[in-house]
């Protein structure tokens, strides 16, 4: 069962994945993102990260997916790649490079992980509790650190994007 | 419990996808989304992980990750926009003037 709901979000996200590449308008990639940002949100829920998961749909899918629509009607509703002969010379190296590295990624995992799968203790369940207890207490530079970084980017955002007429 | 080991391998099998992504795809919004899922399948190694060595920093780290993309995000776009108005393109090969 566990197999099966494994199985279920992994093709459906790469499926997604591989559409967010191969779709001609840009409108349809962040569609097909939203999806495999879903299926990947169900992923992270069954890896045990209840917390990261609800923030996964919620900042994911939906802050920044939003600011990607909104981006995409703004800019150019039509913005279709434009096709070429050197894409496709492009793809033709791309696509042999990327099993590759396919496969350099797996040669790099250690090798303990064919056969030991950690045993989830029932302390770390990633619940907000759980998460808020590391993230104020070990965490909690980076953590307001990081609240600069949002609103050094929020200033960023608005400055660059202002009519400057 | 499903192995760690698929975790891992679905998490490159997304990340070569992004890069593909960003390799062929020459509009600006197309890319950065591609960039957008590469940072996803590190958050699925990260949380992997995090469940196979029983630590919750993982979680944490992945926490980052979304933060620091959502300001990558905000700002990104922001430039994508005054791209477009400037240069009245999103294709990158258009904007080359600091190639060359």
């Amino acid at each position: 069962m566990e197999y099966l709901v494994f199985y279920l979000f992994a093709a459906v996200s790469v499926a997604a994945g591989v559409l967010v590449v191969v779709q001609k308008r840009a409108m349809y990639g962040a569609l097909s993102l939203i999806v495999c940002f879903g299926a990947m949100a169900g992923l992270f829920f069954q890896l045990g990260a209840q917390f990261i998961a609800a923030i996964q749909v919620i900042v994911y899918a939906g802050a920044i997916m939003v600011l990607f629509v909104f981006v995409i009607m703004l800019v150019d509703p039509e913005s279709e790649i434009y096709p070429s002969s050197r894409l496709r010379h492009i793809s033709m190296f791309a696509i042999p490079l990327a099993v590759l590295l396919v496969f350099l990624l797996i040669q790099a995992f250690p090798d303990f992980l064919g056969y030991g799968v950690g045993t989830r203790a029932s302390v770390n369940q990633g619940r907000v509790e759980d998460i808020a207890r590391s993230l104020f207490t070990d965490y909690v530079i980076p953590f307001e650190v990081t609240s600069i970084l949002i609103l050094v980017a929020i200033l960023g955002a608005i400055v660059l994007a202002r009519r400057s007429d | 419990m499903v192995p760690t080991a698929h975790y891992l391998v679905l998490s490159a099998i997304l990340f070569a996808i992004g890069v593909v992504g960003v390799l062929t795809r020459r509009n600006v919004i197309s890319m950065f989304m591609s960039i957008e899922l590469m940072l996803n399948a590190v958050n699925l190694a990260f949380l992997a992980f995090s469940r196979h060595l029983n630590q919750l920093d993982g979680q944490i780290f992945v926490f980052f990750v979304m933060t620091v993309a959502a300001a990558e995000a905000a700002v990104g776009l922001a430039l994508i926009v005054v791209l477009s108005r400037r240069k009245q393109t999103l294709d990158v090969d258009e904007v080359n003037e600091m190639k060359w």
